[in-house]
C-alpha cells in the first residue's frame, strides 16, 4: 500500500519536493496538501513583477490545478493546519478536515513583521508576502494616490517600485541611514537611493514610524520627529519571521525555526521540515537557491535515498528585482579588521563594485549597476579558492583572470559554475543538456534544466551558453529549421517543394520526413504560403492551415472581438465612403474607430456573427478588404502631390492609388507596407517602407527594405526611372522576387539583408529578361488571388467561421 | 441514453477536419474540435493564458494553438503543452451515426463554475 504523505504548505519549496518525489517515483506516496493561501503553488519571486503589472498571475503560477489532478493529490485550498497529533499521526485543520500521515512534510514558510505602532491594525495597513498583499494593494492603487513604505530593504523597495509604476505616489520611510544598509556601504547605498528618487520616490531615512494615522482606514503615517505623511496605503516590509506555531504546537524542537538535520528531519524522525520556516545550524534561509536545496535533500530524504549530498550552509545571494535597478549580493561583505575590500566605484555610469577579502580568499561581493560576473564570483566564495593569482583582475571578471578578453568570460567559467542561482543549475549541466537533448532554444533550456525559469536574470547567460555550445552548428541548424517538425530551413523546403513537384502538405510532410504527423501551428501556415506561391491556380488554399485573422479576413483583438479596415485606395477617401462607414459603426454599435498610420479607418470591437453584414454594409459603398490581417499588400500610403502640393513633382496620389489597385490581394511572406511620396520632402514617409517610390522633378526613385517596427531601418535605393509604367515593372518584380525567396514571415528589409541587396539588384534591375519573367510572374498570381475576400464570405463562403454551431439554454438534468 | 444527458449540437460535417466550431450554451462557450482523423473534442472556448478563443486557434494533431499567443493545448488532456501546464476544463462529447452530443451533466458543470 502507497504511503501517506501529507504536506502543510503549498509554497515553492514543498512544490519543488514534490516535483522531486513524483519525478522518480510517481507511485511512492498518497499526497494531501493543506495550503493556508487559497491557491496552487505559484512562483513568490514573482510578486514584484505582478505588483508592477509586468506579469500577470496566470504567468507565475508553477503548478496549475491540472499538476494536482494529474498526480492524484488532495490539494486544500485555503486550509489552515492547526494542531499535529503525533501519537495518532494526524493532521487537523479546523473541526471538519483532517488527514493521516506517514511522513509529514512541515513548509508554514514565514510570517512578514507588522510593527505594533498604535494605528497598525486600520485598513490599508498591509504586508508584502503573498498575492493577497499584492491584490491588496493593487487594489488600493485603484482607490488612492499616496502610498507610505516603511522599510527600506530588499522588500520594501521592490513594493515602492511596484507602487510607483501603478501611477502612485510613495514615500519609503527608513529607520537606518542609508538604504539597505545590509547589504551596500553607504556610499553605494546613495548611489541606490538616487535611482530609487529618479522613479519619482521619496526616499525618508533616519524616519522612524510613531502612529499610524485615520479613521477605520488609513489616512497618513506619524514620523518622530513630527512630520506627516499622507497614506491611502501603508506597506510594512520591515522583516519576516519563521512560521512556526503549529511545529511549536506538537512539541518539536523549534529555535528561530523549526531545527532540522542535515536531511531534512525535525526532531520528530517521520517529520521533515523544509522553506522558510526551517532552521538548518542556526541559519534560517529565505531565498530561493538554498530552499530548493532542501527541496531536493527532502525529496530523497522521502524516498529514503541516502546517495545525494546532504544539505549544507549555504552562501546566500540576494539580488534586487526592480526593472532597471541591478544590485546583487553573496556571502558576508561586512567590513572588519581582518578584512580587505577592493572596490571599483563609477558614479557617473552609476557602478559600484566591492570584494571582500579575508586570508586571500574571496568571500563577499557587492555589485551595482553592472552585476554581470556574479555568478563567478558566488563561485569563487563558495569554493574559497585562493585568488592571490588573479587578484589584481578579479575586479573585471573572469575573462581577465585567465588573461583573456572579457568577450569569452562565459567560455572560461568552469562546468561547477552556477549559471541559474534560484535553481541551482551549473554550467556544466546546461550544457550537457544542451548536447544530450539537441536544445537550440533558451526555452528548450529552461523545459529540460529549469535554468532561467525562476526570476528569469541569468536568460542572457544561458543564451550565451547556447551560442558557445552550438558553435558554427548554431545558425543553419537551429536558427533557421522551420519548427521542431523538421530540422530543414526554410529555403530548403521551398526548393525541394519545387524540385519534388509536392502540391499539397501532407505531400510536403510526407516527402520530407516531417517529424509530427500534421504539423504545428509554426510550419503549417509557412507551407500553405510555399505552395501558394510556388503553384498559383494549381494549390488550393487550405484555409485550416491558415491564421484566424486569414480564415475570418478580419483581425481578432484580445477579446474575441475583430476589428474591420476597409481599403482606401492609396489613402483617398470620399464622403460617400465614409457615410458607409458611419453608417456600420451606428447601426452595429462599432466601440471604437481609429486611424491607422497607413492611412485608413480602423473599426475595433466588431463581434465575430457581425461580420459578413458589416461586410455587406461597406461592399454596397464599395468598399472592400484592406487586408489589414493578413500577410499580403496593407497600404500604399501617399502625399497629395502635383494634383494640389506646390512642392510636388509628380501625380504621387494617383501612382499610389495605381499601385495598390494593381497589387492589392496578393499573398506575401509577410505583410508588405507601400508609400509613394510626392517630392523628396517625403511626407508619406516612403523611405521607412517596404517598398518606397519617392518622385523627384525627372522621374521616380524606387526604394525598398525599410522599416519602422521592431526595428527601424531606412530603404536603400534599387533604382531610379523615367515613368510609371517603369515603376510598376519594377515593383511588381521585386516584390514577386521576395514572395519567392522571403522565409515565412520575413520582412522585405530581413529577405533583403540576407539574400543581400546587390542579388535582388541583379535579377530586378540589372537583367530585364529575369525582370519581365518576375513581373509576368506576379500578374499571373494575382489573376488567381485577386479578388474580395469579403464580397465572397458575404455571399455565404465560410459560414462556418462566423456563426456558432449551436446555441443551446442550460436545462434541468432530469 | 437519456435525452436529457446528452445535446445534440450538430452533425460532424459542421465541422471541419482540422479545425474546430464553438458552442454557446447559456453563458458558457465550447470549442468542439474535429482532428485530422476525425476524433472529436470539446473544452471549455477559454484559453488559460488569457482567455483566448481556443477554437479559432489552429488545429494540428491532437492540439490546438491559441489564437492569442500561440499557448499549444492538448486536446485530450485539456493541458498546455509546457513545463508549467495550465488546464481547460472540458466536457465529454459523443458521435452517434453522424450526430454530435455534448454531455449535458458536464455543460452544467462548466456552467456553475463559470459562476461561481
Amino acid at each position: 500500500m502507497k504511503q501517506k504523505l501529507v504536506v502543510i504548505g503549498n509554497g515553492m519549496t514543498p512544490g519543488r519536493a514534490l516535483e522531486r518525489v513524483f519525478d522518480a517515483d510517481p507511485d511512492a506516496y498518497d499526497v494531501t496538501i493543506f495550503n493556508a493561501e487559497p491557491r496552487v503553488n505559484y512562483d513568490r519571486i514573482m510578486l514584484s513583477p505582478l505588483l508592477s503589472g509586468e506579469k500577470t498571475y496566470e504567468e507565475i503560477i508553477i503548478h496549475g490545478d491540472g499538476w494536482y489532478i494529474d498526480r492524484g493529490i488532495m490539494l486544500y485550498k485555503g486550509f489552515k493546519v492547526d494542531h499535529i497529533d503525533r501519537k495518532a499521526r494526524i493532521v487537523y485543520s479546523g473541526d471538519d478536515e483532517s488527514a493521516e500521515y506517514d511522513k509529514l512534510l512541515i513548509a508554514t514558510g514565514s510570517n512578514p513583521i507588522v510593527i505594533p505602532v498604535p494605528g497598525h491594525d486600520k485598513q490599508g495597513v498591509v504586508t508584502y508576502r503573498d498575492y493577497d498583499d499584492v491584490e491588496a494593494m493593487l487594489w488600493a492603487t485603484q482607490r488612492g494616490q499616496s502610498a507610505v513604505v516603511i522599510g527600506g530593504g530588499l522588500l520594501g523597495l521592490e513594493a515602492a517600485a511596484g507602487l510607483a509604476m501603478q501611477g502612485m505616489k510613495v514615500t519609503v520611510v527608513h529607520l537606518m541611514p542609508t538604504l539597505m544598509e545590509r547589504q551596500l556601504d553607504p556610499a553605494a547605498g546613495h548611489l541606490l537611493q538616487k535611482a530609487v528618487e529618479d522613479r519619482g520616490i521619496t526616499v525618508l531615512t533616519e524616519a522612524n514610524t510613531k502612529e499610524i494615522l485615520g479613521g477605520p482606514s488609513v489616512e497618513g503615517v506619524l514620523l518622530d520627529d513630527g512630520t506627516e505623511l499622507a497614506a491611502d496605503l501603508v506597506v510594512m516590509a520591515v522583516g519576516i519571521r519563521p512560521s512556526v506555531s503549529v511545529a511549536e504546537e506538537a512539541g518539536l524542537e523549534v529555535n528561530r525555526g523549526v531545527v532540522v538535520d542535515n536531511r531534512m528531519r525535525t526532531s520528530d524522525p517521520n517529520i521533515l521540515a523544509v522553506g522558510e520556516c526551517a532552521e538548518f545550524e542556526n541559519d534560517v534561509y529565505g531565498l530561493v537557491a538554498p530552499l530548493y536545496q532542501m527541496a531536493n535533500v527532502a525529496a530523497e530524504t522521502l524516498l529514503g535515498d541516502r546517495t545525494g549530498k546532504p544539505f549544507e550552509k549555504q552562501v546566500l545571494a540576494t539580488q534586487l528585482k526592480v526593472t532597471g535597478i541591478d544590485l546583487y549580493s553573496a556571502g558576508d561583505f561586512e567590513g572588519g579588521d581582518d578584512r580587505e575590500e577592493i572596490v571599483l566605484r563609477d558614479a557617473r555610469r552609476s557602478i559600484y563594485r566591492r570584494l571582500v577579502i579575508a586570508e586571500n580568499k574571496l568571500i563577499g561581493t557587492v555589485l551595482y549597476g553592472d552585476t554581470a560576473n556574479n555568478s563567478w564570483y558566488l563561485q569563487l566564495i563558495r569554493d574559497g579558492d585562493d585568488i592571490s593569482d588573479f587578484r589584481d583582475t578579479m575586479m573585471f571578471g573572469p575573462g581577465y583572470a585567465d588573461g583573456q578578453s572579457a568577450d569569452v568570460a562565459v567560455a572560461s567559467l568552469p562546468d561547477e559554475v552556477e549559471i541559474c542561482g534560484c535553481n541551482g543549475v551549473c554550467k556544466g549541466t546546461i550544457v550537457s543538456a544542451i548536447n544530450e537533448h539537441d536544445l537550440s532554444t533558451v526555452d528548450e533550456v529552461r523545459t529540460y534544466t529549469k535554468a532561467s525559469s525562476s526570476c528569469g536574470t541569468c536568460t542572457g547567460l544561458v543564451e550565451q551558453l547556447l551560442t558557445l555550445t552550438l558553435g558554427d552548428d548554431y545558425k543553419p541548424k537551429a536558427a533557421d529549421a522551420v519548427c521542431a517538425c523538421t530540422d530543414l530551413g526554410h529555403d530548403d523546403v521551398r526548393r525541394l517543394i519545387e524540385v519534388q513537384r509536392s502540391q499539397t502538405i501532407p505531400d510536403v510532410m510526407q516527402s520530407l520526413h516531417w517529424k509530427s504527423s500534421e504539423g504545428c501551428a509554426k510550419c503549417r501556415p509557412a507551407l500553405n504560403y510555399y505552395l501558394l506561391s510556388t503553384w498559383p491556380g494549381v494549390y488550393e488554399d487550405d484555409q485550416q492551415s491558415r491564421f484566424i485573422n486569414e480564415r475570418v479576413h478580419a483581425n481578432i483583438q484580445k477579446d474575441g472581438t475583430y476589428s474591420v479596415v476597409p481599403r482606401m485606395w492609396g489613402g483617398v477617401t470620399s464622403a460617400d465612403e465614409l457615410r458607409a462607414i458611419a453608417d456600420v459603426v451606428d447601426k452595429f454599435e462599432i466601440p471604437t474607430v481609429k486611424l491607422t498610420g497607413g492611412q485608413r479607418i480602423d473599426m475595433l470591437g466588431v463581434r465575430k456573427e457581425d461580420l459578413p453584414a458589416v461586410w455587406a454594409d461597406l461592399g454596397d459603398a464599395g468598399l472592400v478588404s484592406g487586408h489589414a490581417y493578413g500577410k499580403a499588400l496593407r497600404t500604399v500610403k501617399t502625399c497629395v502631390g502635383s494634383e494640389w502640393c506646390r512642392f510636388g513633382t509628380q501625380d504621387s496620389t494617383g501612382l499610389g492609388v495605381r499601385i495598390e489597385k494593381f497589387m492589392w490581394s496578393c499573398w506575401t511572406p509577410a505583410k508588405v507596407k507601400m508609400a509613394v511620396s510626392g517630392c523628396p520632402r517625403n511626407c508619406a514617409e516612403a523611405t521607412c517602407k517596404d517598398v518606397g517610390v519617392v518622385c523627384v522633378e525627372s522621374g521616380y526613385e524606387v526604394h525598398i527594405g525599410g522599416g519602422s517596427g521592431l526595428t527601424v531601418r531606412q530603404t536603400e535605393l534599387l533604382c531610379k526611372v523615367a515613368s510609371e509604367d517603369e515603376v510598376m515593372e519594377i515593383v511588381a518584380a521585386v516584390v514577386q522576387l521576395y514572395r519567392l525567396q522571403g522565409h515565412y514571415l520575413e520582412r522585405m528589409y530581413k529577405w533583403l539583408v540576407r539574400v543581400g541587396f546587390e542579388s535582388i539588384k541583379e535579377s530586378v534591375v540589372d537583367d530585364p529578361e529575369r525582370r519581365k519573367e518576375l513581373y509576368d510572374g506576379f500578374v499571373y498570381s494575382q489573376s488567381f488571388s485577386q479578388r474580395n475576400p469579403w464580397s465572397e464570405r458575404v455571399n455565404g463562403v465560410d459560414a462556418h467561421e462566423f456563426q456558432p454551431l449551436a446555441e443551446l439554454d442550460l436545462v434541468e438534468v432530469v | 441514453m437519456g435525452a436529457s444527458e446528452w445535446r445534440l449540437i450538430g452533425n460532424l460535417a459542421d465541422i471541419p477536419r482540422s479545425g474546430a466550431r464553438r458552442v454557446r450554451i447559456g453563458e458558457v462557450e465550447v470549442g468542439v474540435f474535429r482532428t485530422a482523423n476525425d476524433q472529436l473534442f470539446a473544452l471549455e472556448d477559454v484559453c488559460p493564458h488569457l482567455g483566448g478563443p481556443l477554437s479559432e486557434g489552429i488545429v494540428h494533431g491532437n492540439s490546438v494553438t491559441c489564437p492569442l499567443h500561440n499557448l499549444v493545448i492538448d486536446l485530450e488532456s485539456g493541458q498546455s503543452v509546457d513545463p508549467k501546464p495550465k488546464c481547460v476544463r472540458s466536457c465529454m462529447i459523443r458521435l452517434e451515426g453522424d450526430q454530435v452530443f455534448l454531455s449535458n451533466p458536464d455543460l452544467h458543470e462548466l456552467a456553475s463554475k463559470r459562476l461561481s
